[in-house]
């Protein structure tokens, strides 16, 4: 026992270093078993999450709750969506990665696996994109695409968004917006989180005759029979970087880059 | 040397380390919005208050003083880590509403002030009802203000509705200031006036008298 030895120094430098290592040692062996024991319930508490926000964006979980109006709970709402990997050079549908497991903002930080933009390209300031994207496809009972979940994400004033975007079975109507990730200040920008600006999402459209995005935020909406007002969504007020940024990350992740070959893919597979 | 109660219960009322000694303000502003959070921070800081008394005077003999308060760091923050990971297991969407301010049990002085001032002196059994103690004492002041500023700002408590809001067709107009962090500034000031309006011995002395403004001729 060195405490009852005489030669024993609680200030010396071997006491130091020895206290200081096993202390160390101690806690980092408490720390690493905990987060490795409790990752797999951690995974599936986040995954849990993603399928709720998918869920709220394509408005079929009310805020705030975890069952729709019927009861159904997340996990019986999410098994009627089919999760697909979706190549977006092609537009094509792909297998190169399993959709369970991949993840695609983690891609789009691998060179290999994601595309720089240029300055031109990337009017939603993320950088790089991932060449591999997922989405999520909810059919109705004859096979028909009733709703189209694509994670949309972009920068807005103080960090990236990220969000889910839903889209009617057209292709080209917003069925809900919603973002689970944003910096945004609160009570201006953090506004995006409002449900009474969301609710203004349902119903616009996304693309212009030409088939160009077209959705716009605007301070002053066009009369209501006007043809500009189904692509208009009010601004957020006191917050033009936000708006601006909102704008952009839809135009950009329908768009050419984004998935707009894609959406037009599967519109001709719809109607073939 | 105190008995094993006063070191529990003293914390409590006579020497609470909210209002008397005015520590670990910044979460009680933070986390006490509504309850079902301000309970879950109490059993955080109640767990790593009482745990971090016990690690501290098991060691306090072995360590030396030139690194002791690296040492008390380094113990309280794997066990603050530790209760992360746990809430982000088992209460997940609790975890995300109380965010940083689980790791911010950290630096809560109360944690580290017990560990150095009383751990370090003491032993294991007796650091850890100090340390339960203490943590009760802060709780007991969160619980209170989360008890006003929930129902008052959200009107609800624990989320069931204690007053019908006027927007769900009720009457209540809720009251936005609560929902803010300065209402609990406001709270703690009220709560600490009443304590010391029941206990006038933790009114503390003035350090300085404030002189009497000087007639002109005196001035001269």
């Amino acid at each position: 026992m060195p405490d009852s030895d005489k030669t024993f120094n609680k200030e010396g430098l071997k006491n130091v270093l020895f206290v200081a290592i096993s202390v160390c040692l101690v806690c980092s062996i408490v720390v690493s078993t905990a987060a490795v024991m409790l990752k797999p319930q951690q995974r599936a508490n986040q995954e849990y999450d993603q399928k709720q926000n998918i869920l709220r964006a394509a408005g079929m979980l009310p805020e705030g709750s975890n069952v729709d109006a019927e009861g159904h709970t997340v996990d019986e709402l999410f098994s009627e969506f089919e999760v697909r990997a979706v190549d977006l050079k092609t537009g094509e549908f792909t297998d190169a990665v399993n959709p369970d497991s991949y993840d695609p903002i983690a891609a789009a930080k691998d060179p290999a696996m994601s595309t720089d933009l240029t300055q031109q390209q990337d009017i939603a300031t993320i950088g790089r994109r991932e060449d591999i994207s997922e989405v999520y496809i909810r059919r109705n009972e004859q096979g028909a695409i009733d709703k189209v979940v694509l994670p949309v994400r972009g920068y807005g004033l103080w960090g990236t968004l990220f969000g889910y975007l839903a889209l009617e079975g057209d292709l080209r109507t917003v069925a809900g917006l919603g973002f689970y990730q944003q910096k945004e200040t609160p009570g201006l920008g953090g506004e995006v989180d409002n449900p009474m600006w969301k609710a203004q999402w349902p119903g616009v459209s996304i693309y212009d005759e030409s088939g160009d995005p077209a959705v716009e935020l605007v301070k002053s909406r066009s009369p209501k029979d006007s043809p500009a007002a189904k692509y208009e969504v009010d601004a957020l007020s006191g917050a033009t970087l936000t708006t601006k940024g909102v704008e952009n990350l839809v135009r950009f992740w329908t768009g050419e880059l984004g998935f707009g070959p894609f959406l037009k893919n599967l519109q001709g597979q719809s109607t073939a | 040397m105190s008995t094993p109660k006063e070191v529990l219960l003293d914390p409590i009322f006579n020497n609470n380390p909210i209002a008397l000694q005015v520590l670990g303000i910044c979460s009680a502003l933070a986390v006490t919005v509504n309850m079902s959070t301000t309970l879950v921070m109490c059993a955080a800081v109640i767990f790593v208050t009482t745990m971090s008394n016990v690690a501290v005077s098991l060691v306090r003999n072995r360590v030396p003083s030139s690194i002791r308060i690296i040492v008390q760091m380094t113990i309280i923050a794997s066990l603050v880590i530790v209760v992360d990971q746990f809430l982000q297991a088992y209460a997940y969407e609790i975890s995300k509403s109380l965010s940083v301010f689980v790791g911010l049990i950290i630096t809560n002085c109360i944690v580290m002030g017990r560990a150095e001032a009383f751990a370090m002196q003491n032993g294991p059994v007796m650091s850890a009802l100090d340390g339960f103690g203490n943590a009760l004492g802060y709780s007991v002041i969160l619980v209170g203000v989360a008890l006003i500023r929930e129902p008052l700002g959200s009107g609800t408590l624990l989320g069931f509705e204690i007053l019908p809001r006027v927007a769900d067709g009720g009457w209540y107009h809720t009251n936005g200031l609560m929902l803010l962090a300065p209402s609990a500034f406001f709270i703690i000031g009220l709560f600490i006036w009443a304590i010391r309006a029941w206990k006038p011995e933790q009114v503390e002395a003035s350090e300085y008298e404030i002189a009497p403004n000087l007639q002109y001729k005196e001035a001269m």
